[in-house]
């Protein structure tokens, strides 16, 4: 399995990545190497066995509906890039 | 020219009432100020982690109990992966493969009363996003992310509408139903009731079903019925000149009354769902459901068919008091207080008392005629202590908070008059002042009476029963 | 002075030395040690002071909890209030967390001295420290050659003397691959025994917290404190934690410890192979009972955990957008630049690696192929051990097939960098707990033999080991610092 270029810069797009036109060869054969790791998988049938997401078998345990949480909007927003008036700062987005 | 046939979906995203978020201990409550309710899990801040609310489980099968849907043992919650400013992590926590609520049926009052059943695809939990504010800052989009994590139920139905009015009806329906449920307080300018409306046409008798355009944006029902229609001209008019719909969202902007492309989501996204590690799958068992089933109000059909069959009221008033659970209740506890008065409550809330809360735009639960009022007074009118003329006017009193209806009777001398010598006084001085009609009226002229009745009802400030003056009237006459 | 958790408690409740005099000791070594191994990336020696001298205060009234007064290095994953937690980040160089993980509140609960935050793998993910923003830590035994990783600062700064213990955290061998490689003993409870809240995650559903020290009896200690059920994390198990001390001495005769003939194939180094023989000859000694197992499955936990870990961590990165917290681009130019630049620019090679990775096994197209494949091929690793333990108590293998390696040798190279967590990732995956324990030298460097238990078998693990310590003075043995 080995990727192209255009498939890295796709990729890198989906995961909102900067990647600098040099270094994508790089990350191309990267990439491709740990592709080929991942062929081992196609040597075993596994069709008909249940995906495994937890280690463990157990089920979603319930909190109960209460407000627990207080305003720390200073203090949160005190590590914030940039913020004004309480609110969170982003380039124009145009919808 | 070809006939064209609508084909018409829904998504309801229903805000669940709950006090607290779905993944964290955060206030819901609206309004407050920007990001003061955002929590570090709602901010998707480093390490932290999601725990499920009870609550919201719980609000999501009583609504798939009350639509016959089949409850999932084992929901999963999944991640939808994106990104976007409002959706603090990159991924928003929703559930695809295995919904908590499966498939089932609501059925609606198509146009001309006939009734149609509309299936239900499904209706997942997920966390709502954060807002967006582009007018705040010239160059820049503010965050406001108090309503991240509030907990949403997606309710998406077959495309089994044929009409925007359909539509509208089944969008009604679901409203009616999840305010009887109490799990959403259905308010729309809130945000907090939702539909994105699926829309697409195609010749009459053709199969296949035509591109599909999705609207989004529509804050009231009247906009839905609005948009839908627009849009399904928009596609007519597009295919009829040649061209071709494409498969896009669609804003709807009430202000101009159009439907305009969203270009920034145009590009397909991937979004990489995948069962969410940090949550397990929820389990519910059938002591659960059936525990849960076993507390569900009335719902509206039931309520309507009881109305029908046990009460006896006409189709129409039967729908009419059924739909809106407050006005159901509004007519119960009237009912309750005064239950030989059915036909006049009936009439009392679908007329005057509809009529008031309409003019000053108020909702039956605030109504300032409480039932009980509302029951007082008709009872006035029943054992003829006021006319039904007179009655308006206590209404009137009642609304502005002038008292109870005894009160206002009594502080108004509003009673009515039934003493017969006084009535038979009030004759005698009408008869005596106005020879030239009692001739007209012993020469045949029947119509003069209501001339007598209305001088007599004059001079007694309209207090004199109308019955009685009516047949004494008659005797005095002859 | 000692380096003894067990010793350190005694000699601060017998009034030997005071918890400022031994803080301030091991402060002194950070700082003349630090600057050649770079094991801590913040040193906290303010705070440090001030808690230990509000420990001895306690200690003065007779109120003692468990650690009271106990110096610990904690590993930069951790987020601790007011204290910047980078996970080894340019993306978190700026971040001071508002909050406490579970951990660090259950530290501060039971009377611990907080030295520093160490070192790591940016995000945890490497199992060399080179892909730490603030650099390399070298390896005490050998300066030029790595400490293993993620948890290498930990494991560095505990072997070298600059801490008596630190916390670690194994997402793949995190904490027993650093642990083998310097020479000390670490424990990976099983999934769910550690709460992962403020725990900065990288592979939800693999990563787990645990302690490195110098034996399994300080371990055991450590272990209490950290270990509990936690409502703030779905995934913690609500299970009440034994007391992991009280059965370190037990016998272990008859215990019945299979070796699994797949980690004893090719690729495991001769002098490795050698050293864990004479330690299963040391068991043998001891009782217990060696039995020949087979772990078929084995060979396919390497892809199937590099597609697992960078799924999760594809989707786990997400949040660090540049918008909330941590660093943002200079002048984005609009949103997706302010994404890109904050992202691309943030993050370190392995990590930008990973995150493709995983983002491409999720991918319209791929997930059947290669996401959902590596779920169910999961389940038959997890099965293997299943079986396993049907007839054995307990795993014992190498840790890692190879000693520690130079700085360097492996950076240009993902995969076999990869290979070296051959006979760790397969317990993550299964989410079983497991140890490395010091079981003797291969050119002058340490040996990690690796005890796996069954499920919630922490005491056991904790036991086997002990015993094996007391027979043995392969973890009391220490590089010699200049």
């Amino acid at each position: 399995m080995s990727l192209k270029k255009e498939a890295v810069r796709k990729i890198a797009h989906l995961a909102r990545l900067q990647i600098d036109e040099s270094d994508l060869d790089r990350y191309a054969t990267d990439l491709s190497n740990i592709l080929t790791l991942f062929e081992q998988m196609n040597q075993v049938d596994a069709s008909d066995i249940v995906p495994m997401a937890h280690p463990m078998d157990a089920t979603q345990r319930l909190r109960p509906d209460e407000v627990t949480e207080l305003d720390q909007r200073d203090k949160f927003q005190a590590i914030a890039p940039d913020v004004n008036r309480g609110l969170y700062r982003v380039p124009k987005v145009i919808e | 020219m070809t006939d064209w046939e609508s084909v018409i979906g829904l998504e309801v995203h229903a805000q669940l009432a709950t006090s607290s978020k779905i993944f964290s201990g955060a206030s819901t409550a609206y309004g407050s100020e920007p990001n003061t309710q955002a929590c570090t899990v709602d901010l998707g801040f480093p390490g932290v982690l999601p725990v499920l609310n009870a609550e919201v489980v719980k609000m999501a099968i009583k609504f798939g109990v009350a639509i016959g849907a089949k409850i999932c043992s084992h929901s999963v919650f999944e991640r939808k992966n994106y990104f976007y400013p409002d959706l603090p992590k990159g991924y928003q926590i929703s559930q695809f493969e295995l919904p908590i609520v499966g498939t089932g049926s609501l059925e609606i009052t198509a146009e001309e009363g006939a009734k149609k059943t509309i299936g239900i695809t499904r209706a997942h939990l997920e966390e709502d996003a954060g807002k967006s504010l582009h007018d705040e800052f010239v160059d820049q989009t503010g965050i406001d992310l108090n309503r991240a994590g509030t907990p949403l139920l997606e309710i998406v139905s077959e495309p089994d509408m044929r009409s925007a009015k359909e539509a509208v009806a089944y969008a009604r329906k679901i409203h009616s139903l999840v305010r009887y449920l109490e799990i959403c307080d259905g308010n729309m300018q809130e945000g907090s009731f939702r539909c994105d409306a699926n829309v697409s046409v195609r010749p009459v008798g053709q199969k296949e079903l035509g591109t599909r355009t999705e609207l989004k944006n529509i804050n009231s029902f009247r906009f839905l019925e609005r948009a839908i229609n627009h849009e399904i001209q928009r596609q007519i008019d597009l295919i009829e000149g040649g061209g071709k719909v494409v498969l896009e969202t669609r804003l709807y902007d009430s202000s101009k009354d159009e439907t305009r492309s969203m270009r920034s989501k145009e590009e397909a996204n991937d979004y990489r769902y995948f069962p969410d590690p940090d949550l397990l799958p929820v389990a519910v068992d059938e002591a659960d459901i059936e525990a849960i089933r076993a507390s569900l109000p009335e719902l509206p059909d039931e309520k309507r068919r009881r109305y029908l069959d046990t009460l006896k009221l006409s189709e129409y008033n039967a729908e009419l008091l059924s739909s809106n659970r407050d006005t159901a209740v509004y007519f119960e506890q009237a009912l309750s207080r005064a239950p030989e008065l059915k036909d006049q409550i009936v009439n009392w809330i679908l007329g005057d008392l509809s009529a008031a809360l309409n003019r000053n735009e108020v909702e039956i639960q605030d109504s300032p005629v409480t039932p009980q009022m509302l029951a007082d007074l008709l009872q006035r009118i029943a054992d003829n202590t006021i006319s039904g003329k007179i009655a308006k006017e206590v209404f009137e009193a009642m609304w502005r908070g002038e008292g109870s209806t005894d009160r206002i009777i009594e502080a108004r001398g509003l009673k009515q008059i039934t003493d017969s010598s006084e009535i038979e006084g009030l004759i005698d001085d009408v008869i005596a002042a106005n020879p030239t009609q009692v001739e007209q009226f012993r020469a045949g002229k029947e119509k003069v009476l209501g001339f007598f009745v209305g001088q007599i009802m004059k001079q007694s400030k309209g207090k004199a029963n109308p019955g009685q003056v009516n047949s004494m009237l008659r005797d005095k006459l002859k | 002075m000692t380096d003894s958790i067990r010793e350190i408690r005694l000699g601060l409740a017998a009034g030997e030395f005071s918890s400022v005099e031994i803080t301030q000791d091991y402060l002194n070594k950070i700082n003349l040690h630090n600057p050649t191994l770079n094991c801590f990336i913040t040193i906290t020696d303010e705070l440090a002071l001030e808690q230990a001298k509000a420990a001895d205060e306690s200690i003065a009234r007779g109120e003692i909890k468990t650690l009271t007064g106990v110096p610990i290095a904690h590993k930069d994953i951790y987020c601790t209030d007011g204290i910047k937690t980078s996970c080894a980040s340019k993306m978190l160089d700026n971040f001071i967390a508002p909050y406490d993980a579970t951990v660090i509140e259950h530290f501060k609960r039971d009377g611990a001295v907080i030295l520093g935050k160490t070192n790591m793998d940016e995000f945890a993910m490497g199992s060399s420290n080179e892909n730490s923003y603030y650099g390399s830590v070298a390896n005490p035994w050998d300066l030029g050659r790595v400490p293993g990783g993620s948890s290498g600062g930990s494991a560095s700064a505990v072997a070298a003397g600059l801490a008596p213990a630190a916390t670690g955290t194994d997402t793949g061998g995190s904490i027993r691959q650093p642990a083998a490689l310097c020479g000390i003993t670490g424990i990976k409870p099983t999934y769910g025994r550690v709460s992962r809240y403020g725990m900065i995650a990288f592979g939800s559903s693999l990563d787990q917290g645990g302690p490195l020290a110098h034996s399994a009896e300080d371990c055991a200690l450590l272990l209490q404190t950290m270990a509990g059920f936690d409502p703030r994390d779905s995934t913690s198990i609500d299970q009440s934690v034994p007391d992991y001390s009280v059965d370190l001495a037990q016998d272990i005769e008859g215990i019945k410890i299979g070796l699994p003939r797949e980690y004893f194939a090719e690729g495991l180094d001769a002098d490795i192979a050698n050293v864990i023989a004479s330690a299963v000859d040391e068991f043998r000694r001891l009782g217990a009972e060696i039995v020949d197992i087979t772990l078929p499955n084995t060979k396919l936990s390497i892809p199937v955990y590099y597609v697992v870990a960078p799924a999760e961590c594809s989707s786990n990165l997400s949040r660090f957008d540049g918008v909330r917290f941590g660093y943002r681009c200079d002048n984005p130019t609009d949103l997706e630049d302010l994404y890109k630049r904050s992202r691309g620019e943030g993050f370190g090679d392995e990590v930008i690696r990973r995150i493709m990775i995983g983002t491409y096994a999720l991918s319209a197209g791929y997930y059947d192929a290669y996401y959902l494949k590596a779920q169910q091929l999961r389940r038959l690793i997890k099965e293997d051990y299943e079986k396993a333990f049907e007839r054995v108590d307990m795993i014992l293998c190498p840790t890692t097939p190879e000693v520690a390696f130079k700085q360097g040798e492996k950076t240009d190279d993902p995969v076999s960098m990869y290979l070296q967590d051959i006979y760790t990732i397969s317990l993550n995956l299964a989410g079983l707990p497991g140890m490395s324990i010091p079981a003797g030298f291969s050119q002058g460097l340490p040996v990690g033999l690796q005890l796996i238990g069954n499920y919630f078998e922490e005491s056991r693990l904790l036991n086997v080991a002990h015993r094996f310590q007391q027979a043995t003075d392969w973890h009391l043995q220490s590089p010699e610092m200049k």
